[in-house]
């Protein structure tokens, strides 16, 4: 593989990272506020993935107030899909952190390992 | 109203009205907010039966923001009901009317927020049926999962739901962002975002890596919706913690909308490019694994709604299974199979919900005998335990009878096995948690003092630890069971002497809905051109796109009501499902012979009991190995 | 699982997910290529059918936006969920602002001058900032998500100045619980009118207007200030039930039933 498609490759290598790595996060997590954070790390890789995907070359942002129409832009569909992820992730962070702040005051730990009153 | 405009008031109705609910908020009397968020459910559900009726007449397509496509090509979203979709949003809308209703007298302080919550959920699930675009779709499959987490925690006061909605919120989170990567993918691909373009754009493409892996991705968050193993972790913990009401809706139609996703998603962007053979055989094996170990799990539980959660599994399976077999004809049954179901174990749950509030418990064992005054419910939840079983002529029969027919002329008559296994164990557990608790068959229940407990779980978790190393005897309740039964934390009296009206006639209406769709000997054939549709996926472009129609590819399939066989099948299940029932209530008289078969499975027993640990950790490794196990399969099947 | 077995597991999983994403990501079209068909055709219909300088507002509120209502219910239905999940409950006392500890943030300390001056002054600029994004989103980068976020958070420059009292007197969480429903409501009443003259939901019902001038782009202008109030008022919500937890007190003592199992 030529270094230019493997430079190439990188934007999707780190879309790709982010995901595992939040994931890592969540498995080995001792606290729920840390486990939350990681799935936002998870999330992340949503983006740069969309983002990645829309990039054109040599382009600007498709935003016509200060440039010709027909100049050429990036995809804005992808800036569109974005927003609608970061208001997802805004809104699931908001009620997992709400529940771990439940879950502190019944159990008193935000610890995986001892909140397990669930199982069979 | 023309038909294109009730699609758009399908969903715009609900939220719309959740939105002025909450904004009149607290100084509206309870029995208003009531009545108007019945009233509205009820709304939705003749808008949605005339918009079934009008899908007679071929798909409704509505652009929304007017966006029709010129020459094949929009910018727009595609609102597409057909009468799979449309089917589906009845069924959301009956069973969120029976749950609004159910609520009347079920929560004591409810405030707006619940109803506000329940009918956004409503229109979620029919934006999620109804639309016609990839990206959409994930729209509303969020929008579910927010209020469903939000739902699942709902009874702060405790422990056990508040870790139930977080395992159950990061789960599907998860597989939401593994979709959502699937989804960039194939844009990145396709630049479309509509079925029917992407679908048309695949056409005739050589199925690549970017393909299969983006199909894995996308499927992984509806199959975490859908718990099918091992993505179904979540669903044990968030069912048996919830509010009653609320599974009913889970179990009853939220599950199964994942199901719907993957038959979608294929039938109208992948068939193209994936052909049946790489498909099925992962899928079948999803499909199968579930069934089982979800029957398997069912049985050997003592939480009551725990149970129904594991039988909920067990049966999406067994849809899996019908759909897996990429033909019309499994299409047809698993449809029937979904419409039986969503009757019977909303039905039940909401009867779990009556037990909760009559008698402060959901634990069989802790419950033993304790439910004979309360005839009515007994005799529903007899009859729910077997339709569940696969009782003709229910829906749940029926549809069964359909997919074995299906599989066997596919050349997978092995299949007919799983499906009497998985239903007759399934229906076994509810009829046996029904003997012990109703009639207080068997022996009651060791003397395992129940812990009233205080909800400090410092202590808790030590007794947990305690409990584990335990030889458990069999009769042990789950953990849930042993401290944790309080869904009547939330009931309107602690022990009303009967349960008010309003709760019983939604499952005694639910039931009879499912016994009535078995009962009409036209179903099963209009079930086959309909899936017949469902599955072409040329002419869905077309229609879609507004292009020329091509003529029909797929043919109708050919869907018989119950036959000798398959009543034979269905009266087989039933009868093991009453076997195994008696075998588990009468214990301790069975023959040496059967007590030791049934002690050499208890080792792989405990190691599934122990895989199902309420450690988030534990969930998201066994998600992981879920997508690499599909992607995998899906890739060798295509070498 | 042991918490060995738990990171044996995932790590063999891990392994063959990086093998399946490469896999994947090596068959993609290239970082930066010029393909992008959807793109193409809604840079074409914002600005030649639709007088929409910035693309991007047209393709969340006009070409798709069925999505953003979706979206917007997303953030109401969460907003509702955090009410429910942290609502007081009976044996939880709150403390009465002004009380000791509550005029500062709570637990930090004395808010230095210099922060507290910031905040003050600051804060018209923010919201003017915001009401700016907010009405511009249709031209200029921006739009009712992004303003309605700068639009909160400005409010809570009195938090970072350390004047609760001050904060929570600006935001009457009853009004904004009604801007906010009523906000999302509109949404969906803007959309139900397209319905009603063109047979189209959220149907452009507007004159389209001159591309780049702030009356233009039809009712995307409309759609994007209800966005803004709702997401304006329900971060302000949303903060406002965390902000509330830090001044709840549990009822340590003399509860019969310390749980909730009855």
């Amino acid at each position: 593989m030529s270094p230019q498609s493997l430079l190439g490759l990188l934007p999707y290598l780190v879309a790709g990272w982010l995901f595992l790595i939040g994931l890592y996060g969540i498995v080995t997590s001792r606290n729920l506020i840390h486990t939350v954070v990681s799935l936002s790390v998870v999330q992340s890789s949503t983006y740069v993935l969309l983002l990645t995907v829309g990039f054109r070359a040599g382009a600007t942002a498709p935003v016509f107030s200060d440039i010709a129409p027909g100049a050429i832009v990036v995809d804005p569909l992808v800036q569109a899909l974005a927003l609608t992820d970061v208001v997802v992730g805004a809104t699931v962070s908001a009620l997992l952190l709400a529940l771990a702040v439940q879950s502190h005051k019944r159990s008193g730990t935000l610890d995986p390992d001892q909140l397990r009153t669930l199982s069979g | 109203m023309p038909a294109t405009a009730l699609t758009p008031v399908i969903i715009g109705l609900p939220i719309g009205m959740a939105a002025v609910l909450a904004a009149l908020g607290a100084r509206l009397p309870r029995r208003v907010l009531d009545a108007t968020a019945t009233a509205t459910a009820a709304t939705v559900t003749v808008l949605a039966v005339l918009l079934l009726v009008a899908t007679s007449q071929g798909r409704v397509v509505a652009w929304a923001g007017g966006w029709t496509p010129h020459q094949g090509v929009s910018v727009g979203i595609a609102l597409v009901a057909d009468p799979f979709g449309a089917g589906l949003a009845v069924v959301a809308a009956v069973l969120s009317t029976a749950v609004l209703v159910f609520s009347w007298r079920y929560f004591q302080a409810v405030e707006v927020f619940f109803h506000a919550l329940v009918l956004v959920f409503l229109a979620a699930m029919c934006g999620f049926v109804l639309t016609g675009d990839l990206f959409d779709m994930f729209v509303w499959f969020e929008l579910m999962s927010a209020i469903a987490y939000a739902l699942t925690g709902y009874q702060i006061e405790q422990a056990q739901p508040l870790q139930g909605a977080v395992n159950f919120g990061i789960t599907n989170s998860i597989g939401a962002f593994a979709t959502l990567l699937g989804i960039t993918l194939l844009y990145g691909r396709t630049g479309a975002l509509t079925f029917a373009a992407l679908g048309a754009t695949l056409t005739g493409a050589h199925p690549d890596a970017v393909i299969v892996v983006s199909m894995a991705l996308i499927l992984t968050g509806f199959l975490v919706k859908a718990a099918v193993v091992p993505f179904h972790f979540w669903t044990a913990d968030a069912e048996a913690v919830a509010p009653s009401p609320v599974c009913a809706l889970f179990s009853g139609i939220m599950v199964e909308l994942g199901i719907y996703a993957v038959a979608r998603i294929y039938w109208t962007v992948y068939a193209p490019v994936l052909p049946v053979s790489a498909l099925r055989g992962p899928l079948l094996g999803f499909g199968v694994l579930t069934a089982v170990l979800g029957a398997v799990m069912c049985l050997a539980q003592r939480h009551i709604k725990r149970l129904l959660a594991f039988s909920t599994i067990s049966h999406v399976g067994l849809f899996l299974i019908g759909v897996a077999l990429l033909s019309p004809a499994g299409l047809a049954g698993t449809a029937v199979y979904v419409l039986g179901q969503a009757g019977v174990k909303a039905a039940l749950f909401l009867l779990a919900g009556v037990i909760a509030l009559r008698l402060g418990s959901v634990s069989e064992r802790d419950l033993h005998g304790r439910g004979r005054d309360m005839p009515l419910t007994a005799a529903l939840t007899i009859i729910g335990g077997l339709a569940l079983a696969g009782l003709p002529p229910f829906a749940t029969a029926l549809g069964k009878a359909i997919t074995e027919d299906a599989a066997a002329s596919a050349g997978l008559g092995w299949l007919v096995a799983v499906f009497i296994a998985a239903s007759s164990l399934t229906g076994a557990a509810v009829l046996r948690m029904a003997a012990r608790v109703f009639f207080g068959l068997g022996a009651p229940a060791t003397a395992h003092p129940i812990q009233r407990s205080d909800d400090r779980s410092d202590d808790r978790s030590d007794d947990r630890s305690d409990d584990r190393s335990d030889d458990r005897s069999d009769d042990r309740s789950d953990v849930v069971g042993d401290d944790g039964e309080q869904d009547s934390g939330e009931a309107e009296e602690p022990s009303p002497a009967r349960a008010p009206r309003t709760m019983l006639i939604p499952p005694v209406v639910l039931l009879a809905a499912a016994l009535a769709l078995g009962m009409l000997p036209g179903l099963p054939a209009t079930m086959g051109v309909v899936a017949a549709g469902f599955t072409d996926q040329p002419f869905y472009a077309a229609q879609v796109l507004a292009l020329p129609l091509p003529g029909h590819a797929a043919l109708p399939a050919p869907v018989d009501w119950f036959t000798t066989s398959s009543l034979v099948y269905g009266l087989l299940s039933v009868a093991l499902a009453v076997l195994i029932a008696a075998a588990a209530v009468l214990r301790t008289r069975l023959p040496g012979w059967a007590v030791a078969v049934a002690d050499a499975g208890r080792p792989a027993l405990r190691g599934l009991r122990a895989l199902h640990s309420g450690h988030i950790g534990d969930y998201v490794a066994w998600l992981l190995v879920g997508v690499v196990s599909l992607g995998a399969a899906l890739g060798v099947a295509l070498r | 699982m042991t918490r060995r077995v738990r990171v044996v597991v995932f790590a063999v999983a891990a392994v063959g997910m990086a093998v399946l994403l490469v896999w994947a990501f090596a068959g993609a079209r290239p970082f930066g290529t010029s393909i992008h068909p959807y793109g193409d055709l809604a840079v074409r219909a914002a600005l030649e059918q639709r007088a929409t300088a910035n693309t991007v507002a047209s393709v969340t509120f006009d070409q798709r936006g069925l999505d953003t209502m979706g979206e917007e219910f997303i953030l109401f239905a969460a907003v509702l969920g955090t009410s429910i999940l942290l609502r007081r409950e009976p044996d939880e006392l709150a403390r009465t602002v002004g009380e000791e500890g509550t005029e500062d943030r709570a637990g930090s300390g004395p808010t230095p001058e210099m922060v507290r001056l910031f905040g003050y002054v600051v804060l018209p600029f923010v919201v003017v900032v915001g009401i700016y994004v907010v009405a511009h989103g249709h031209l200029s980068p921006g739009g009712g998500f992004q303003g309605g976020i700068v639009l909160a958070t400005g409010l809570h420059l009195l938090y970072i100045a350390g004047d609760y009292p001050a904060l929570r007197r600006l935001r009457p969480q009853r009004v904004f619980e009604v801007s906010e429903a009523a906000a999302a409501a509109s949404y969906v009443l803007l959309g139900l009118a397209g319905l009603a003259v063109t047979g189209a939901f959220l149907a452009n019902v507007l004159p389209y207007g001159t591309l780049g001038q702030l009356a233009s782009a039809g009712t995307v202008p409309l759609l994007n200030t209800a966005v803004g109030v709702e997401v304006g008022s329900g971060t302000v919500l949303l903060l406002a039930e965390f902000l509330e937890q830090t001044l709840v007190l549990r009822e340590r003592s003399g509860r019969p039933d310390t749980g909730g199992s009855r």
